[in-house]
């Protein structure tokens, strides 16, 4: 029987419905991040760098980009004879097949997947923040208090408590208390979402909290129930940079970051490198007119144009004359001759056609959709081709192979969408 | 499969200079990414070879290191796969390779446990990409004994290459090795197509007779005895030779079809996956006309040059005409031109490196100054 004395189990599910079209066909975790990564990228690399080397991945919604992306394991050297990276996604069992319905049903759904390590640890994990950090640090303070279960905690300023699942917590910072979103926050430690747990005490909280709840989570149910039970649970803390990139502002936001020159979040540090999967290595090219700066650029780039403040994927090529200020292209996009973007953020393998202007005019509120798009912030969606000369405006989405007919007299007002429903090319 | 492939290092030369004073020629970084041997590695594994030594002597440190792992070329199998061989000592041979030919002779049980019919002989110190598979069926239309992939160099000077002299039906009829008075401008590539079980039995006949040279003992000697032909290959071609071709080589990468070929098109050049963060470009950059390697952080100007992985330029320092390799730190204020800073050289602030196109200034790797 094998034997790990801790495994990993990422929770790899979430739509993350509020990054709007970037998450229409791929899971948040998929979604690029500072040009050539994909968010769950640093949850794996954060893994093998702790020396972990068995991680369970668990997919539900739309997971083939992120099996794709994950393969067998090799660029985060999870590619082992004995653990290293499986996929796991909801399958039918003997009486009906069951989704995973909630956090700790995920893990509940795969108990003998964990028992097959025989584990004494196991650490659960969501595969959609950006952050550098340590497990095995995190199973030293586990080991050296006796936890049941350690929750990695962030202090955060009061006023935002609100937002956050907070700790409230007593000597040796054991966890007395945790409330979700409290209206009186008592404290500052907001849950990153990190759990170790002895999997035997957390095998059988699993079990009984199946048996009470159909969809078992674990700030719900899991956690209040030991500390219930006056388990033995303590706050982590972290003080390091964690992000949430949940909206399509803080997704704008935290890849503007790295381009700082000292940013917070240092991607440039030789002894924690972050992998992924790319499967080609070229470098980029500069072209003689191009001017490029306060950006940064992936690999296979080539740049004729004027690229300033943005962060580009992998394959992104810029013609002549173009503009790119203030955004986001994705890997495989290109933008031809002309074309001027001003905080926008273009998804994978689009074609944004000659002097196709995006970001100008007011910054009205998406109209079907405010509550995402409502920072001044376009967004196309991947796949996406835009024909020549069209101008679009702020808060706006596009989506699907556009022709000039889906646009009046070439315009997409401030606050439009135009998303193509129908069969993928 | 047809063919298994055999990848020399393709000599010593000195001609490179401090450049391969710690490296084999086959480890030279070219192209912003790329190692010398990634071209003929790539050629052979996107033609569907499945199987290649490679055979290595001088300096092979550097070069086990690019190749520690097959997997980034595909050739990491449990059928066939990638073989590394270097000289060993063994009671009845206490020498290196004693020529090309020994090379192989000395790994022949490669050859002879293998039971594909053909043999691809490429030299790893060459740029250029290939479908080898167009070879093999010129060499079976051919019903050649050995096909040697030449090509014509046109205007050049090519006394310092193989010359080949072909008939009509591109069958070999001179050879001459590095001749003062070429007398036909067709060189051969040293590229080899051959069958399997008579390179076996050519190699068991020459090292009898004390003979260890592919070309003087294998191709002139027998060029009448068995029949050679020329595959004329047209393509971008270059063999790294000297401090001049090296420096030649990065820079035709600045050209958009050298470009396109090498970077672009289908099929692509793999090399060893380094996990290196998108190129930084920070206030006060400004690069033109160059080609910059994966985790650079680039604070001043680059025009011109050929940048590796994560290398390092401060602020206001300008680089023209260069070519750095990577981890190399270059401090505020300098000035490059017409250079070639190999590996992790330290350039302090303020410095001035300007050599000539003739004449480029070299810096050995590690070099601080």
């Amino acid at each position: 029987m094998h034997k790990k004395e801790i495994i990993s189990m990422l929770l790899a599910g979430g739509q993350g419905s509020r990054l709007g079209i970037l998450t229409k066909n791929l899971a948040k975790p998929a979604v690029t991040f500072g040009g050539k990564y994909r968010i769950i990228d640093f949850a794996l690399s954060n893994c093998i760098n702790s020396g972990i080397d068995t991680v369970g991945v668990l997919t539900q919604y739309e997971p083939l980009r992120l099996n794709q992306h994950i393969g067998i394991g090799i660029p985060w050297d999870l590619d082992r004879k004995a653990g290293g990276v499986t996929i796991l996604s909801p399958y039918v069992k003997e009486q009906e097949g069951a989704w995973y319905s909630g956090t700790a049903n995920a893990i509940y759904q795969n108990i003998k997947f964990i028992d097959n390590y025989n584990p004494e640890y196991v650490l659960i994990l969501s595969g959609d923040h950006i952050y550098k950090m340590d497990y095995s640090k995190m199973l030293d303070f586990h080991k050296k208090n006796n936890c049941d279960a350690t929750i990695a905690v962030l202090e955060i300023p009061i006023e935002e408590a609100h937002r956050f699942g907070i700790m409230n917590t007593g000597e040796g910072d054991r966890i007395v208390e945790f409330e979700e979103k409290p209206k009186n926050p008592k404290s500052n430690l907001a849950s990153m979402g990190i759990y170790i747990f002895t999997w035997k005490k957390l095998k059988q909280a699993l079990i009984e909290d199946n048996a009470r709840h159909e969809d078992s989570d674990f700030g719900k149910h899991i956690i209040p129930t030991m500390l219930e039970n006056e388990d033995r649970l303590y706050a982590y803390r972290f003080r390091d940079y964690w992000k949430d990139v949940g909206t399509i502002e803080s997704y704008w936001q935290a890849n503007m970051e790295l381009i700082e020159t000292l940013p917070n979040f240092n991607l440039y540090e030789e002894f924690w490198e972050f992998y992924t999967n790319l499967d080609y290595q070229t470098p980029q090219y500069i072209g003689g007119e191009a001017e490029v700066h306060r950006s940064i650029i992936s690999e296979g780039c080539e740049i004729y144009g004027t690229v300033i403040n943005s962060v580009l994927g992998p394959g992104v090529i810029v013609e002549n004359g173009a503009v790119i200020r203030d955004s986001i292209v994705m890997a495989n996009s290109v933008l031809k001759e002309g074309v001027v973007l001003d905080r926008c953020i273009v998804a994978e393998n689009c074609i944004i056609n000659q002097n196709v202007k995006i970001g100008e005019g007011e910054n009205i509120p998406n109209k079907d959709k405010p509550s995402i798009y409502n920072t001044g912030i376009s967004v196309v969606g991947e796949n996406t081709t835009i024909p020549e000369g069209i101008w679009i405006g702020k808060n706006c989405v596009v989506y699907g192979d556009t022709t000039p007919t889906h646009y009046d007299n070439g315009r997409l007002e401030s606050g439009c969408s135009l998303i193509l429903e129908g069969v993928e090319a | 499969m047809r063919a298994v492939g055999i990848i020399l290092e393709g000599g010593k030369t000195e001609k490179l200079k401090d450049l391969v004073a710690k490296r084999a020629i086959p480890a030279m970084p070219v192209g912003g990414s790329y190692r010398a041997i990634d071209f003929t590695l790539s050629n052979m594994s996107n033609s569907g070879i499945n199987k290649v030594a490679v055979i290595t002597q001088y300096n092979c440190r550097s070069l086990l290191d690019h190749l520690s792992s097959a997997k980034w070329w595909d050739l990491g199998r449990k059928q066939g796969g990638l073989f590394v061989f270097s000289p060993y000592i063994s009671s009845d041979n206490p020498f290196g390779y004693r020529g090309t030919a020994d090379a192989i002779y000395r790994n022949i049980s490669f050859l002879k446990r293998s039971n594909e019919p053909f043999v691809i002989i490429a030299s790893g110190d060459q740029i250029y990409k290939m479908d080898y598979n167009k070879v093999l069926e010129y060499h079976q239309q051919k019903q050649a004994d050995i096909t040697i992939i030449c090509k014509d160099m046109k205007d050049e000077d090519v006394s310092d290459y193989g010359v080949m002299n072909l008939d009509e039906d591109y069958r070999l009829k001179e050879f001459e090795e590095k001749p003062i008075d070429p007398q036909s401008s067709i060189i051969s590539l040293g590229i080899y197509v051959i069958q399997r079980t008579l390179l076996i039995k050519l190699l068991e006949d020459i090292v009898s007779e004390g003979r260890f040279d592919i070309v003087n003992d294998i191709i002139i000697r027998y060029r009448r005895k068995l029949k050679i032909y020329g595959y004329p290959f047209e393509g971008y071609w270059r063999s790294l030779k000297s401090i001049g071709t090296y420096f030649d080589v990065n820079m035709d990468f600045l050209k958009k079809d050298v470009r396109d070929l090498f970077l672009k098109q289908y099929p692509h050049i793999s090399t060893k996956v380094k996990d290196e963060p998108p190129v930084k470009y920070n206030p006060g950059a400004c690069v033109k006309d160059s080609l910059v390697g994966g985790g650079s952080i680039i604070n001043g100007c680059v025009e011109k040059s050929v940048l590796f992985r994560k290398v390092f330029t401060g602020t206001n320092s300008d680089i023209r005409n260069s070519v750095i390799m990577e981890g190399t730190y270059i401090g505020n204020n300098c000035r490059i031109e017409y250079a070639i800073l190999d590996k992790e050289v330290v350039v302090s602030d303020g410095r001035e490196l300007i050599g000539t196109k003739e004449k480029p200034i070299i810096l050995k790797k590690g070099s601080v100054i």
